[in-house]
C-alpha cells in the first residue's frame, strides 16, 4: 500500500498499554489520510467529553508526508475541540508528520488518562511511554532545552497543562496545532510531550511520474504571485497579507467595530522584514518556505496573529506583537483566540491594556490566573459571564481571525458553516475574493457563493487529508495533486474522485458536530456584522444584508443536500 | 448568473471564438441557469454537470479556422492519435493546463472523466468542453486557451513537419498541405488590423494612469492581437508602477489595476500580475514607464520555430543560450515568474535598445516612455512581423507544391 506505512500505533495512557495495528485501508480509500482519517477514526466517540479518558487524540499523516512532492510535510492533528465542543482538527506543519511516517507510522491514536505527566518516545521500532515528572510546568522554550531535538516534537506548555481552553500543541518549538484547545486535551491526558524519530525511505509507486507532477506542480508554484512573486508569501510569510488587507479596508479593528486601523502599516510584512531581517524558514519538503524568522532567531507571527494583537487590539507597537506571539508559542496558546478575548475582555470592561498590559494577561492566561482565570475560556464564555455574549466575535465559540466578514461576503459565509467554528482555512475563501487565485471574483456579492464555498469546503478537506499546505492550492489545484497521489500511491485518483472524498470528509464533521446538538442555529456570524457599518474611511464598508446572507445559507444547504 | 453567461457569451462571439448558437453555457449555484433549454444536448451537459462538483460547464463549437484547426490536429498528430491527448507546445498553455485530452462524442461518461483530469476536452469534430469550478469566467478562459494553444500548435508543428521534409528530402502529404493551405487562406493572410490613436499626453493625475490603462488593454483585444486574459500592461507614475491584476481581463481593466510602490514598501502587489517583476525591472533597467506584454499568436509560433539540431525542446524556454531574432526584436527564454531562469531576469537585459522582445514560446514585451501609443504599434508591428517571417517561411516550403498560395501577403498588416 505505497503512500501508507501499514501501521497505527495506538496508545492507552490509562494503562500504559501500546498496541501497533494495521492502519484501516477501507478508511484510507475512503478518507484518504490526515483530517479526514483522524475523523474517520473518531467515530462514534466524538460524543465523549473532551476530559474523559475515552476521547482520542490522533496525530494523523496523509499519503503523501515525506515524500517530493511539494508541500506535502504536514499532518493534522484531531480531537473534540474543548473550545467549541465540535469535532476539531489542525493541520500543523514541521517535522512531525514526516517523522512520523518514517518511523513507520500513518498516525499515532492516544487515549486514556495518565496519573502523572509522561512523554511519548517514537522510533521504528515502537514507542515507549516514559515520565515527564520533571518537565511538568515547563513552557516550550524551556522545554526546548530538556528534550533532544533529534528528530520532532509536538509539546504543551503550560497553558494546555492548565487547561485553557484555547491551549495549542507546538511542534518543534515554533508550529502551532492552534485552534480549538487541542492542547488542553493533552493536558487532560497528562502527556507533555511526543518525541518522534524516523529513518526508514518511504517508497512511491511510479517515482518517474511523481517527479513529472512535482514539476507541474512546481511551475505553477513559480507562476503565482501570491506564491513566489516579489510579494508573494516565499517572500514575506504570511504577513505579506498586512498591506493588502488594510488596502481592502477589511481588517478586524477594536474587537470588530471597525474595519480599518491607519497604524496597521507599521507592521506590515515589509516593516518585519526591515527590523528583523527575516530569514525563510518551514516545514519539511516545503520549498516554498513561509515561517520567517528573525536574524536573531525571532519567530516572526502570522498574519492572523499581527493583525489580531495589531489592529484589533488597537496596538500598532511591532515589538509588542512579536513579543506577544512569542509568549504564545510559550504557553503554547491559540494566538487568534488569546488576541480576541483580550479585545472581547476590553470592550466589555472599557479598558485597553497597554502593550506591558497585554503581555502581562496572556501570561495571566497561561498560568490562569488573575483575569485570565476568566479569560483562559475563550470570549464567549467570558463574554457570556458578563452578560453580554453579543460582544464575542465568534462562531460556534471559535473566536474570528483577521479578515472582517463585511469585506469578503464568501468568507462571511464560510465563518458561519464551518464545522470547526469561526475558521478561515475550512474554505478559505480568501484566495477568490481578495487574492484572486485561483480566480478573482466580486467580494461583496453572495452569488454564486454558496457553491463557491461548498467546493472550497471540500477541496480543503482533501487538501487537509492528504497533508498538503492550502497555500499551494493558490496555484495549483486537485487536477496537479491527483497525478502526483496517482505517483505516490499507484491508485488512480482523479479531481472527482478526491472531491467526493472531501465532501465524504465534510459530512461526517457536520454528523458529528449533530451528535453532540449543533444544529442550523449555530451557523450563523455575531450581529455586529448586520447592524454596524465596518470602516469610516474612505471607502465604505456596509454591514452584510442579512437577508442576502440567509438566503445564500439556504442556497448553501440546499446544494449540500442539508434540508 | 444569467448576466455571467451572457457576458462570456459576447466575448466568445466577439473574439471570434464561437458563435452564441453554437455555443452552450451552463452555470449553478442552488439554481442550474443556462442560455438554452435543458433538452437534447444540454441534457446531456446537464448529467456531467451533476456528475461533477463544478460551478460552470461551457460547450462549444470553435468558430473557423479553430474548428479546422482542431479537427486536422486531432486528425494529424501523432500524440493524438496514439494516445487521445493534445500536448501543447507553448509556455503558458503548458504551464497551466498540461494537456488536452481528446473524447470520440459528448458521452458524458467520457467528458467527465476527462474533465476530472484536466480542465478542457476536446469534443472530436464537435467542440471544446471546458469547466469552471468557481465561475464562468474559468470555463470561458479555459476554453480561449484552449483555441489559442491549438492555434499555435497547428501553425507551429505545420511549420516543423515543411521544414523537416523540406531537409530531409521528403515528400509533403499533399492532403495535409492542401488542408493547410485552406486553413492557413482564412487565418494567416486575411488578418486586417486598424490604426489605433492613443491618448497622446502624458497623465497627470492616477485616475488618467487608470483610464490610460484601461484603454491600451482594451485596445489590444478589440485589434485582436490576444483574448482577454492573455497579456498584462503596466505604467510608472510618481515612483508606483500601476499594473494589471492577476488574472484580469486586458479589456476590463477600470477596477484590476494594483498601485505598487516601486521601493517595495508595501506589499499590495501580492495581486498584481505574475509579471510584475518583470515589469518593474524593465522599468529601472530602461527608464521606459509604459509597458505592455500580451501573447499574439504569430510571435509564440516564431519564437519557438528554430532549425538548430541537438536542443531538447522541452528546456528551450528556459535555457536556450542562442542568440535568436525576428526582424530586430530578440527572442530570448524566460519562464513564468522570477527567479535565475524567469523572464523577470532575462527580458529587461534586451529591452534597453530595441524596446521590445519576444519571450520563447510565451509572447511580447514592448515599452517605451510616456504614452501607450508606441508600445501598442510595436507589439502589432512585432506580430506582423511574425507573420510575415511564417508566411514567408512557409511558402518558400510549399512553392513546389502550390502556386503563390499566399497571395495576400504583401497587402495585409
Amino acid at each position: 500500500m505505497h503512500g501508507y506505512t501499514g501501521k497505527c500505533l495506538k496508545i492507552d495512557l490509562s494503562t500504559g498499554k501500546i498496541c501497533v495495528t494495521n492502519t484501516p485501508e477501507g478508511l484510507c480509500a475512503d478518507y484518504l489520510g490526515g483530517r479526514g482519517l483522524g475523523v474517520g477514526l473518531m467515530g462514534d466517540r466524538i460524543t465523549h467529553t473532551c476530559e474523559s479518558p475515552e476521547m482520542p487524540l490522533i496525530f494523523s499523516t496523509g499519503p503523501l508526508v515525506g515524500t517530493d512532492v511539494p508541500t506535502s510535510g504536514r499532518m493534522s492533528v484531531v480531537s473534540r475541540s474543548p473550545l467549541t465542543g465540535t469535532v476539531t482538527d489542525s493541520s500543523v506543519g514541521g517535522r512531525f508528520g514526516t517523522e512520523l511516517k518514517r518511523a513507520g507510522f500513518d498516525l499515532i491514536e492516544i487515549t486514556g488518562s495518565a496519573d502523572e505527566w509522561v512523554m511519548l518516545e517514537i522510533d521504528g521500532s515502537g514507542a515507549i511511554v516514559a515520565s515527564a515528572a520533571g518537565l511538568a510546568g515547563m513552557n516550550i522554550a524551556e522545554l526546548g532545552g530538556q528534550i533532544s531535538s533529534e528528530g520532532s516534537v509536538a509539546a504543551i506548555g503550560r497553558a494546555g497543562e492548565n487547561g485553557v481552553l484555547y491551549s495549542s500543541i507546538m511542534i518543534d518549538g515554533r508550529y502551532a496545532a492552534g485552534r480549538g484547545g487541542l492542547g488542553a486535551v493533552m493536558g487532560a491526558k497528562k502527556l507533555k510531550a511526543i518525541r518522534v524519530r524516523g529513518d526508514r525511505p518511504i517508497p512511491v509507486a511510479d517515482p518517474d511520474g511523481l517527479a513529472q507532477a512535482r514539476e507541474d506542480i512546481m511551475r505553477l508554484l513559480r507562476a503565482s504571485p501570491a506564491v513566489f512573486g516579489e510579494f508573494g508569501i516565499a517572500e514575506f510569510g504570511t504577513a505579506a497579507l498586512v498591506d493588502l488587507i488594510h488596502a481592502r479596508r477589511m481588517e478586524p479593528t477594536d474587537n470588530f467595530r471597525r474595519t480599518y486601523f491607519p497604524e496597521a502599516t507599521r507592521y506590515s510584512g515589509y516593516q518585519i522584514q526591515m527590523r528583523y531581517r527575516t530569514e525563510k524558514t518551514g516545514c519539511a519538503g516545503c520549498p516554498i518556505l513561509c515561517k520567517k524568522m528573525g536574524s536573531r532567531g525571532e519567530v516572526i507571527p502570522e498574519f492572523e496573529s499581527v493583525s489580531h494583537f495589531g489592529a484589533l487590539n488597537g496596538c500598532p507597537d511591532l515589538l509588542t506583537i512579536v513579543e506577544a506571539n512569542r509568549i504564545c508559542n510559550d504557553f503554547g496558546l491559540d494566538a487568534i483566540s488569546a488576541a480576541a478575548t483580550i479585545a472581547c475582555y476590553a470592550e466589555i470592561s472599557g479598558i485597553r491594556p497597554t502593550p506591558p498590559e497585554l503581555l502581562n494577561m496572556l501570561i495571566d492566561i497561561g498560568n490562569r490566573q488573575g483575569v485570565g482565570l476568566a479569560l483562559s475560556e475563550g470570549s464567549f464564555r467570558y463574554a457570556c459571564s458578563m452578560g453580554r455574549p453579543d460582544l464575542s466575535m465568534s462562531v460556534k465559540g471559535l473566536e474570528l481571525p483577521a479578515y472582517d466578514p463585511r469585506g469578503a461576503y464568501g468568507m462571511a459565509l464560510a465563518y458561519a458553516t464551518s464545522n470547526r467554528g469561526g475558521c478561515h482555512t475550512r474554505a478559505y475563501p480568501v484566495g477568490c475574493e481578495i487574492l484572486r487565485k485561483p480566480v478573482a471574483v466580486d467580494r461583496f456579492t453572495f452569488e454564486g457563493k454558496a457553491r463557491m464555498i461548498k467546493i472550497s469546503e471540500d477541496i480543503n478537506a482533501v487538501a487537509d487529508s492528504l497533508s498538503t499546505c492550502r497555500f499551494t492550492f493558490l496555484a495549483a489545484g486537485l487536477e496537479e495533486y491527483s497525478r502526483a497521489l496517482y505517483a505516490v500511491t499507484g491508485r488512480d485518483y482523479d479531481v472527482r474522485s478526491l472531491m467526493n472524498i472531501g465532501e465524504r470528509i465534510w459530512n461526517l464533521e457536520r454528523k458529528m458536530n449533530a451528535a453532540n446538538g449543533f444544529t442550523r442555529a449555530d451557523d450563523d456570524l455575531p450581529e455586529r456584522f448586520f447592524t454596524e457599518e465596518g470602516s469610516l474611511g474612505s471607502v465604505r464598508i456596509p454591514p452584510v444584508d442579512r437577508s442576502n446572507f440567509l438566503r445564500a445559507l439556504d442556497n448553501y444547504y440546499r446544494i449540500r443536500g442539508y434540508e | 448568473m444569467l448576466a455571467a453567461i451572457n457576458k462570456y457569451l459576447d466575448k466568445l462571439e466577439a473574439q471570434g471564438l464561437a458563435k452564441r448558437e453554437d455555443s452552450t453555457f451552463l452555470a449553478v449555484d442552488a439554481e442550474l441557469f443556462s442560455n438554452k433549454p435543458i433538452e437534447h444536448d444540454v441534457a446531456g451537459l446537464h448529467e456531467i454537470f451533476r456528475a461533477m462538483n463544478v460551478s460552470s460547464l461551457l460547450f462549444a463549437s470553435p468558430s473557423e479556422p479553430y474548428r479546422s484547426i482542431i479537427r486536422r490536429i486531432v486528425e494529424w498528430d501523432s500524440e493524438c492519435c496514439a494516445e487521445n491527448i493534445i500536448v501543447p507546445m507553448d509556455c503558458e498553455t503548458r504551464t497551466f493546463f498540461h494537456d488536452f485530452p481528446v473524447v470520440d462524442d459528448l458521452n458524458p461518461v467520457a467528458i467527465s472523466h476527462a474533465l476530472s483530469r484536466r480542465k478542457a476536452v476536446i469534443v472530436r469534430d464537435l467542440g471544446i468542453v471546458t469547466h469552471g469550478v468557481y465561475t464562468p469566467e474559468q470555463a470561458y478562459v479555459s476554453y480561449s486557451s484552449a483555441c489559442f494553444s491549438m492555434f499555435v500548435k497547428y501553425f507551429h508543428d505545420s511549420l516543423v513537419y515543411f521544414d523537416s521534409c523540406a531537409r530531409n528530402c521528403t515528400q509533403i502529404d499533399a492532403d495535409y498541405a492542401k488542408a493547410f493551405i485552406d486553413i492557413a487562406q482564412q487565418s494567416v493572410v486575411t488578418l486586417r488590423r486598424e490604426c489605433v490613436a492613443l491618448r497622446s499626453g502624458p497623465p497627470r493625475t492616477e485616475d488618467d494612469v487608470t483610464a490610460m490603462l484601461a484603454e491600451a488593454g482594451r485596445a489590444i483585444v478589440t485589434q485582436r492581437l490576444v483574448d482577454s486574459h492573455f497579456g498584462n500592461i503596466s505604467y510608472v507614475f510618481k515612483d508606483h508602477i500601476f499594473i494589471s491584476q492577476t488574472g484580469s481581463s486586458l479589456d476590463e481593466l477600470e477596477d484590476s489595476i494594483d498601485k505598487v510602490p516601486l521601493d517595495g514598501s508595501s506589499s499590495t502587489g501580492i495581486t498584481a500580475s505574475s509579471e510584475l517583476s518583470a515589469h518593474k525591472n524593465i522599468y529601472l533597467k530602461t527608464g521606459l514607464n509604459a509597458i505592455m506584454h500580451a501573447h499574439p499568436k504569430f510571435s509564440v509560433i516564431m519564437s519557438m520555430f528554430c532549425r538548430a539540431e541537438g536542443c531538447d525542446r522541452r528546456l528551450c524556454h528556459r535555457i536556450c543560450t542562442r542568440k535568436r531574432e525576428v526582424g530586430m526584436t530578440p527572442i530570448v527564454p524566460g519562464e513564468i515568474g522570477t527567479g535565475p531562469t524567469g523572464l523577470a531576469a532575462t527580458v529587461p537585459a534586451v529591452m534597453e535598445e530595441g524596446r521590445g522582445a519576444i519571450v520563447y514560446g510565451h509572447g511580447v514585451f514592448a515599452a517605451e516612455r510616456g504614452t501607450f501609443q508606441r508600445p501598442f504599434d510595436m507589439l502589432a508591428q512585432i506580430e506582423e512581423n511574425c507573420r510575415q517571417q511564417y508566411v514567408i517561411a512557409v511558402s518558400d516550403l510549399l512553392k513546389h507544391l502550390l502556386d503563390s498560395p499566399f497571395d495576400g501577403l504583401a497587402e495585409s498588416g
